[in-house]
């Protein structure tokens, strides 16, 4: 026994000392950032109580140690102001609980005073997420956008120019046909492809999800 | 060059083009005949014999590692052996220690008792009653002639009288005497019976030592076989060493699954502690700090059941002093007991936590928050239970690891000797396979080559012949130029 000891003891404190700093060494984050941005401009406040579900989704999806932020989409939405709750969960699961609580709270207050906003600005919303989600310093990020993709912006701001989301996964959801696109659908599927070049051409993954069913393993990607 | 303008090097007629190839191929195989066989027999040496020498050194590794494992079986038998002889003669010890060494005593008793049966029984001998002095003269008395004297009448009636009295008096005195013998005899009684059963008890005690002294007996017979290494104790080992190594893995196995029951338990709770969000490589916090919980469970369980010494694995832990021994006992069951309190609460916290997060699930679905039932607490408490009680089971797999540990050893030799064996045989087949294929590669090669063969040994079949013819004709032509001569 003794020898065996002997003979074996360098390569076990070779594997020691190998795995041990592979260990702690590892600094990759396993956490989760998600920034759901919601369209409130004209009719589409009629469908706040979809977007509250998917809220209540991700909060009970979420792990503590998770950031969620939601935000709203109006005329000029590269604004902290626009972002209606955020956080960043507790690693403890009892106070994680607690802030699930007051977050969709936060929510529930804010679908019963909502009002719309005249234009739609996306993109701006975007570059906001991506700013707040690269703060926290999730491992893998997400930009839901609970919206109908058509862009509207006020006159003289500026959103033509590309956004980085390498790192990211960008889900469009409840993507809701307009009136004009049951004349031409072919605006529809433009409007799709216009968002997932703009996502694809950043880096980013880009992902449609119409069917809020379908919405396990929304964060798996 | 192109395969088709190779095969059509020699005509534009295909079939030609082949033939000519085929009699161009076997012209060369015919020329390169004789080295072609030197290298194809050369080649099936070389492989047969390289494999003969892989499978040589095959079968002495395995010769060796059988060795080796013929001695760690015997050591291990030995060892064992040696271990339940002691154990046995601890018993006999301590047999001997408190029953006989109270054998002084015992034998007072039975002396103190033996003489209180002996006084009792002297005192209890029918002494029979002395014959009355004045007999005499009553028979004196008794012959007088009876005269009709009224006298005498009167005197032998007095006399009569008192010979009565004195004879109902005597009975009396008899009656008692022996009404005490009687009550003497019954006081004998409880001392025959309290040494019946103190014989009895030692009677046992022998029956008991001799018992042990035939186990003993059996067993330095399987020590003297050991010690000798002969076949038989060698396979007995073999065979309990295999059967201890699969009963001592399933006992492992079930101790793995509760230490994974265990783990369900605690890894939840402990993201309170620790913290739900860390990761070390790409595991969580929490279920690493669960597990080395266990672990330590399991590790203190080890030490405790060496200080014991019920196991033997860490043989440091066995040769410390009793008193030392004592301590660590002490210390390891007061760990054991703290994590098995720690586990207890977390399991309890458990499922707090584990309650909040459903009712905040239902919240969040919608769904109302359903009122705990009357029983809710049963869960709760058979959860605090298990917790309380794995670690002390988890404890006792130092006894199935112990054996595992030990009987793997011989076991895994005897794998590696198999696979040893295995590979020597397959080495020595590789290498027959080989030569044999050489031997028919040579006859294939002279298949291909068979028309020149034939040629040729046609040719070397007729060239003797003539030479033979060649040579008698000129003997007899001389012959008869010798006879003309002569005539």
């Amino acid at each position: 026994m003794k020898k065996f000891y002997k003979r074996n003891l360098k390569l076990i404190l070779t594997i020691i000392f190998t795995l041990v700093p592979i260990g702690c060494t590892d600094t990759t984050s396993h956490s989760k950032g998600v920034y759901l941005l919601m369209d409130t401009s004209g009719t589409y406040t009629k469908e706040i109580k979809k977007a509250q579900a998917i809220i209540n989704y991700l909060l009970g999806t979420l792990q503590p140690g998770d950031t969620l932020a939601v935000a709203r989409v109006d005329s000029a939405s590269f604004s902290e102001k626009d972002i209606i709750a955020k956080g960043t969960f507790d690693s403890r699961p009892s106070v994680a609980n607690e802030q699930k609580r007051k977050f969709r709270q936060k929510v529930d207050d804010f679908a019963k005073k909502v009002k719309g906003s005249a234009y739609t600005d996306i993109s701006g919303g975007m570059l906001q997420a991506v700013e707040y989600l690269n703060e926290a310093g999730s491992g893998k990020k997400y930009i839901f956008i609970f919206s109908d993709l058509k862009e509207e912006i006020k006159k003289g701001h500026i959103r033509d120019f590309p956004i980085q989301l390498q790192g990211y996964s960008v889900v469009a959801l409840n993507v809701t046909k307009l009136r004009t696109d049951q004349v031409d659908p072919r605006e529809y599927l433009d409007r799709l492809a216009m968002w997932e070049k703009k996502v694809t051409d950043g880096g980013g993954k880009w992902k449609v999800v119409n069917d809020l069913e379908r919405l396990e393993g929304i964060l798996g990607g | 060059m192109t395969y088709s303008k190779m095969l059509y090097l020699w005509s534009e007629n295909p079939g030609l083009s082949i033939f000519i190839w085929a009699i161009t191929a076997v012209a060369i195989l015919y020329a390169a005949r004789r080295q072609a066989h030197e290298l194809i027999l050369s080649v099936g040496r070389l492989v047969h014999k390289s494999m003969r020498l892989a499978a040589r050194s095959f079968i002495l590794a395995e010769k060796r590692l059988s060795a080796r494992n013929k001695e760690v079986l015997l050591a291990a038998g030995e060892e064992s052996a040696e271990r339940i002889i002691e154990r046995e003669f601890q018993r006999i010890n301590s047999t001997v220690a408190r029953d006989l060494s109270g054998y002084p005593t015992l034998q007072l008793e039975l002396r103190g008792q033996i003489k209180m049966i002996d006084n009792d029984y002297s005192a209890s001998a029918d002494v029979p009653p002395d014959p009355p002095g004045w007999t005499k003269a009553v028979e004196a008395v008794a012959n007088i002639p009876a005269s009709g004297d009224t006298m005498v009448a009167n005197l032998l009636g007095v006399i009569n009288k008192s010979v009565n009295k004195q004879h109902s008096e005597a009975m009396d005195d008899y009656r008692k005497a022996n009404g005490q013998r009687h009550s003497l005899l019954k006081k004998m009684l409880p001392y025959w019976r309290k040494m019946s059963n103190t014989l009895d008890e030692v009677d046992k005690t022998m029956a008991g030592l001799l018992e042990r002294s035939k186990v003993i007996d059996s067993k330095m017979e399987e020590y003297s076989q050991i010690r000798k290494g002969t076949d038989k104790a060698i396979r007995t080992l073999s065979s309990s060493s295999l059967t201890q190594f699969f009963v001592a893995g399933f006992v492992v196995l079930i101790a793995m699954g509760g230490a994974v029951i265990n783990f369900n338990l605690i890894a939840l709770p402990m993201s309170e502690m620790v913290g739900g969000g860390s990761y070390v490589g790409p595991f969580k916090m929490s279920n690493i700090a669960a597990m080395v919980i266990i672990l330590v469970e399991v590790a203190m369980g080890l030490f405790l059941l060496e200080s014991l010494r019920i196991t033997k694995l860490f043989p440091v832990i066995g040769a410390l002093d009793d008193r030392m021994r004592t301590k660590m006992i002490w210390i390891t069951f007061s760990i054991l007991f703290i994590l098995a309190s720690i586990e207890s609460s977390l399991a309890f916290m458990r499922d707090i936590i584990a309650a909040d997060m459903q009712a905040l699930r239902q919240s969040l679905s919608g769904s109302e928050v359903a009122a705990g039932a009357s029983g809710n607490w049963i869960p709760t408490a058979g959860q605090m239970v298990m917790g309380f009680i794995l670690p002390f089971a988890l404890a006792f797999v130092a006894i199935p690891l112990e054996s595992f540990v030990h009987s793997s050893r011989t076991v895994l030799g005897l794998v590696l000797v198999g696979i040893l064996r295995g590979f020597s045989f397959l080495l020595r087949f590789v290498g027959n396979i080989a030569k044999s294929t050489g031997g028919i590669l040579l006859k294939v090669y002279d298949l291909l080559v068979f028309a020149p063969l034939w040629i040729e040994h046609m040719i070397t079949k007729n060239k003797p012949e003539k030479e033979n013819q060649a040579i008698l004709k000129n003997k007899s032509n001389a012959n008869n130029i010798e006879g003309g001569k002569v005539a």
